[in-house]
């Protein structure tokens, strides 16, 4: 029972309150695209045993989707953040990289 | 034998008899007894029989870890199997039943897998799933079917209730021991808030049995001092009879609370689930003993050292006239010496050679024989113990006594509970001197932030003894209160006086060098019958892995989860294999620590508040009608309005002429609403459905389909457009809320410059139709605006007023009739729809509900979301390929249609089936083509989605997938029955079966 704190409304959210929505920051490939992107976009997912960065909707609270950086192993929670953007911010990753001096970065 | 002793008994009421039955044998037992003390005090030790061998079960233990005395408490509407009867607190009139034997305890013909035990290996069930197949099949399944199973089911509805309640916390504290309630004092004196769980009805643990002196009083007085201190503090709340099951993310704490269990029928709720959120946890959850592996260690009669000091203390209950004490430590000592000081007979057993602490010495002193270096090679005995067999501990097997003896006392040493500490991934590490696994400070469960979530203290952080345990307490709870950034203040520490003992030397075999013979009567395992032996033969067999090992012999797979087991197998399995202790490594723990009955988890979600019901403005009014309702989603619709005397198909098939022919009245309320606005809500409806919406006209209503990005049908509806910025999206019945949330996703996290507003308003509206060709004679009685072909032609609709509510009509037809969809605000809908009942009268008016609704779909070859689709199917498979733009670049799914399997020309496309025989063919059936497949059942080409008696053409009608359908109109195929083999013969046709050129709904 994860606790998240939803940077739109600011109230830290238990898991019943919140839809998971899988991997964060994925770029979508539509028409015109390769079969090997499409199916990049469609089916390959990260399943990293530490860093993660996750979508999540405040489904029972205020409504909107955000992004949250944790490790899978720990449970940790690094942070939150806004979905409009496709990357995380920078003091997010200058915060974990000072956490997990071993951990590759985001991409 | 086992009896009440004279005096004593710190928790008992010896002028409160209280009668009880085991059996169907009255017993008398006291106020304050567990059932497993009264049973003892009636000399009853057969108590149960094993799992796998039916071998007679006694009581082991005296708490929660107990694997052997479960009972079905209960009759009726209370009855309740698998009880643990060491944490059942006896009432009057209580009844209790033993379980896994036929046709008696006494006399069980199962017991006769125990002559068959060498047929019966470790692996023995994944062995018989190997060769042959047949024996399976006809002889061990049966066989296992017979005797597998400990309780049975009830058969009737429980008559208790049950709660949730939530608890919110700084400190969680599990266990009320004395390292609970001394961090419960520091806790309490930081000012944090504190929640005090304690699994038992009594606080102080195990303490006030053992003799422990604390601040120079008996512990029972340090206990008392200590709960005043913490009543009276406003921030610390107290909860006994409370169990936490688990630890789970970020301090999300489950508890079983007890309430009525031993008060049934009082009112209360039997069980109360807390739902705890702790900013931190406590775990005080102390040590259970470890069970010695020797011979006949099984026999009633043999039960840990602790439990029969606790029967003696706490119940005044001796085990027997003559116990001999078997052990490897010092603890076991102080049962020999309270067993003594009641006047009973003891002999201790020392697997050690020179055993020197303080307790040995007093035993010495009260004159207690002791003999060191020694182990039990037997227990003698049956369904009790009549004596043991003793011998060198580093021997094989030699006898060189026996002595004569009717109870067991055996301790191989204490294992702290560490369940909470692991549940969310804390580590351990092995304590070699100690014999022990302790929780690892360094490699904590982590919480949100990173910090340690829980800090063990006491015996459950190894702190085994009264003084380290206090002290460990303060330590541990101080570190708790600073996590918190609290400061811990000046709580008083209390001090236990010290207890000098000797060190333990690890018994994992008694003895050391026995043969096979013996080792095959070595239970590790009691409840499921495994044995020294079947560890021994797995890891022969190439079981490295402990996790293997466990799933393979059963072992710590039964209801106690191994609490007893797990340590001493795990010891079993490092020795077979030569390897330390640690690096075998140990299970994992998992939530719960004992079971939670289902009804505490369901809480008050029974019957009729399960789930969340979902009502329509017309939900009371089709109750009232004796309407058949059927759940759609959440909501509750009307399948069909039967008459006296009617069957629910014949009320259909009047409720489907009645349309055709005359009038009907639907409620569609259901139906999603969303309303989708703003400058780029048009470019947004493009990208979201197959077809255009940008270019709809204001006033006109369009059907669409939504696909996911795989390109698979997903939902479909009529969109309108309200205004030059506004659209409202009509969405399945089950959708709404499925696709304002997809809407959401894709605005809120791919297109979020994208200048749109969404809002589901479902529920804000009532929807009526009004369908059949009275249909506008209705509207046009009762009166308000322009309903005519003119002003309102198919496919438009608008806003207006009839008999006075306000209102949007649709003309939208899902039925192939004439037909005003008519939406209403909630509040008007109840009166608006009896308005037109009561005036539709008049041209035949009946109410039809949704299966009605899917027959007249169905004739008109209309698609139903979830019949027709099931997420492997694209629109194009079902000829909506008008329904699907080719100019768009892009809409979600377009990409993914594209795929070679998707776009292929060979797939399962829509058709109609008429059968034949003018059956109705099931639903589901397979197509059958020539030929089998690979695993030799028959090839398919196709299959039937929806399928239905259609009175309209007086003949089973369906709709199905077929190979290449739409070329084959007018070919015989053939379906597969239930039962197997051929059910059908149907003709391919046009999927549209009535009213091919729609003109009865274009009036
Ligand atoms: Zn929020």
């Amino acid at each position: 029972m994860l606790i998240l704190e939803c940077p739109c409304c600011g109230v830290k959210a238990e898991e019943t309150e919140l839809a998971p929505g899988g991997e964060a920051h994925l770029k979508r490939f539509g028409p015109g695209s390769s079969d090997e992107e499409f199916e990049a976009y469609m089916f390959a997912r990260k399943n990293p045993k530490g860093v993660h960065f996750e979508r999540w909707r405040h489904a029972y609270g205020c409504g909107k989707w955000f992004l949250a950086a944790r490790c899978t192993a720990t449970l940790e929670v690094f942070g939150t953040y806004p979905a409009q953007t496709t990357e995380p911010p920078a003091e997010l990753i200058a915060k974990i990289k000072a956490k997990r001096p071993d951990w590759k970065g985001w991409k | 034998m086992s009896a009440r002793l004279q005096k004593g008994g710190r928790l008992i009421d010896r002028s409160a008899r209280m009668e009880f039955s085991f059996n169907g044998k009255k017993m008398q037992g006291l106020r304050g007894d567990t059932l497993a003390s009264a049973l003892l005090a009636n000399d009853q030790l057969l108590v149960g029989r094993s799992f796998k061998y039916h071998r007679p079960r006694g009581i082991v233990a005296s708490g929660p870890e107990e694997p052997n005395a479960l009972v079905a408490l209960g009759t009726g509407a209370r009855y309740e199997p698998n009880q643990r009867v060491t944490t059942t607190e006896l009432f009057d009139g209580l009844t209790s039943a033993s379980q896994n034997h036929w046709p008696s305890l006494e006399f069980d013909i199962g017991a006769v897998n125990n002559k068959l035990a060498r047929f019966l290996p470790a692996g023995f069930y994944y062995k018989t799933f190997i060769h042959p197949r047949s024996a399976w099949k006809h002889l061990f399944e049966p066989v296992i079917r017979r005797s597998a199973g400990l309780g049975k089911p009830p058969e009737e509805a429980d008559a208790d209730h049950y709660e949730y309640t939530y608890g919110h916390c700084d400190i969680l504290i599990a266990g009320g021991g004395i390292a609970g309630l001394q961090a419960a004092l520091v806790a309490g004196a930081s000012g944090a808030k504190v929640l005090v769980l304690e699994q038992t009805a009594h606080w102080g643990g195990r303490a006030p049995v053992d003799g422990d002196i604390i601040d120079g009083k008996p512990a029972e007085d340090w206990v008392r001092n200590a709960l005043q201190a913490l009543e009276a503090m406003e921030n610390v709340t107290l909860r006994a009879r409370s169990m936490v099951s688990g630890v789970y993310d970020h301090g999300y704490v489950l508890a079983e609370e007890r309430i009525a269990d031993h008060t049934p029928g009082d009112g209360r709720p039997r069980k109360r689930l807390w739902r705890i959120r702790a900013a931190t946890v406590i775990a005080a959850t102390g040590a259970l003993e470890r069970p010695l592996s020797f011979a006949g260690n099984d026999i009633p009669g043999v039960m840990l050292a602790a439990a029969a000091r606790d029967y003696a203390v706490n119940f005044a209950v001796s085990p027997g006239e003559h116990t001999v004490v078997v052990t490897n430590n010092d603890d076991a000592y102080r049962t020999a010496i309270t067993l003594k000081e009641y006047g009973l007979q003891v002999t201790v057993i020392d697997a050690r050679p020179a055993p020197v602490g303080e307790l040995p010495s007093r035993a010495r002193a009260l004159g207690i024989r002791i003999e060191t270096g020694r182990g039990i090679i037997k227990v003698k005995g049956g369904k009790r113990v009549t004596g043991v067999s003793i011998g060198l501990q580093a021997g094989e097997g030699g006898a060189v006594e026996d002595i004569a003896c009717d109870a067991v006392a055996m301790s191989g040493g204490w294992s702290p509970v560490v369940h909470l500490w692991s549940h969310c991934g804390g580590k351990l590490v092995w304590d070699a001197d100690r014999a022990l696994f302790r929780p690892d400070a360094a490699r904590p469960p982590l919480n949100h932030d990173g910090s340690a979530l829980v800090w063990p203290l006491g015996a459950a952080n190894g702190a085994l003894t009264a003084d380290a345990a206090l002290r460990d307490a303060v330590e541990q709870a101080r570190l708790a209160v600073q996590s918190l950034g609290l400061d811990a203040g000046a709580a008083e520490a209390a001090i236990a006086d010290p207890v000098e003992e000797g060190a333990i030397l690890p018994v994992w075999i008694m003895p050391a060098s026995a043969g096979i013979e013996l080792k095959s009567k070595m239970w590790l395992d009691f409840q499921n019958d495994v044995k020294v032996s079947d560890v021994q033969l797995a890891a022969r067999e190439g079981y490295v892995s402990v996790e293997h090992t466990k799933r393979y012999t059963t072992l710590g797979m039964a209801t106690d989860q191994g609490k007893l087991s797990n340590i001493n197998g795990l010891a079993v399995l490092a020795d077979a294999l030569s390897e330390e202790i640690p690096r075998v490594g140990t299970t994992t723990f998992r939530p719960p620590y004992t079971p939670v009955t289902i009804g505490a988890l369901a809480g008050e979600a029974r019957g009729d508040i399960f789930q969340p019901l979902r009502k329509t403005p017309m939900h009371d009014w089709h109750l009232a009608q004796g309407a058949y309702m059927e759940p759609v989603g959440l909501w509750q619709r009307p399948y069909t309005y039967p008459r006296a005397g009617e069957t629910h198909e014949q009320a259909v098939n009047r409720e489907v002429v009645n349309t055709r022919d005359r009038l009907g009245l639907l409620d569609a309320s259901t139906l999603g609403k969303i309303i989708v606005k703003g400058p780029d809500a048009g470019k947004f409806l493009d990208m979201l459905y197959t077809n255009v919406m940008s270019n709809l006209g204001v006033g006109k209503c369009r059907y669409g389909l939504m696909c996911n990005e795989q390109g698979f049908l997903s939902d479909d509806g009529v969109v309108i457009r309200i205004a030059e910025d506004t659209w409202l999206c009509h969405t399945t019945s089950g959708g709404a809320d499925r696709i304002h949330a997809w809407m959401e996703d894709w605005l809120q996290c791919e297109w979020w410059d994208w200048q749109v507003y969404t809002a589901n308003v479902t529920e804000q509206y009532g929807q009526i139709a009004v369908v059949g060709p009275n249909a506008r004679k209705l509207l046009e009685k009762i009166g308000g605006m322009d309903v005519s072909k003119e002003a309102l032609p198919f496919m438009t609709f608008k806003d207006g007023e009839l008999g006075g509510f306000p209102v949007r009509v649709h003309r939208i037809s899902f039925s192939g009739e004439l037909s005003y969809e008519i939406a209403v605000p909630a509040s008007h809908a109840l009166a608006f729809w009896e308005l037109l009942y009561s005036e539709g009268q008049e041209f035949g008016l009946q109410t039809y509900g949704t299966e009605g609704l899917h027959v007249l779909r169905a004739e008109k070859g209309f698609i139903m979301i979830g019949d027709e689709t099931d997420g492997t199917v694209i629109p194009q498979d079902l000829n909506l390929d008008w329904a699907i733009s080719k100019k768009k670049e892009d809409f979600l799914g377009k990409r993914g249609q594209q795929r070679t399997f998707l776009a292929a020309k060979d797939r399962w496309k829509l058709v109609g089936f008429e059968s034949l025989d003018g059956s109705v063919i099931p639903d589901g059936a397979y197509v059958i083509a020539a030929g089998t497949n690979e695993y030799g059942f028959r090839n398919a080409q196709g299959r039937i989605t929806s399928t239905y008696y259609s009175p309209a053409l007086k003949k089973g009608i369906a709709m199905g997938l077929l190979l290449n359908g739409p070329a084959r109109m007018g070919e015989v195929v053939e379906f597969t029955a239930m039962t197997g083999g051929v059910s059908a013969q149907a003709k391919v046709v046009d999927p549209v079966f009535y009213d091919k050129d729609g003109e009865k709904q274009n009036v």
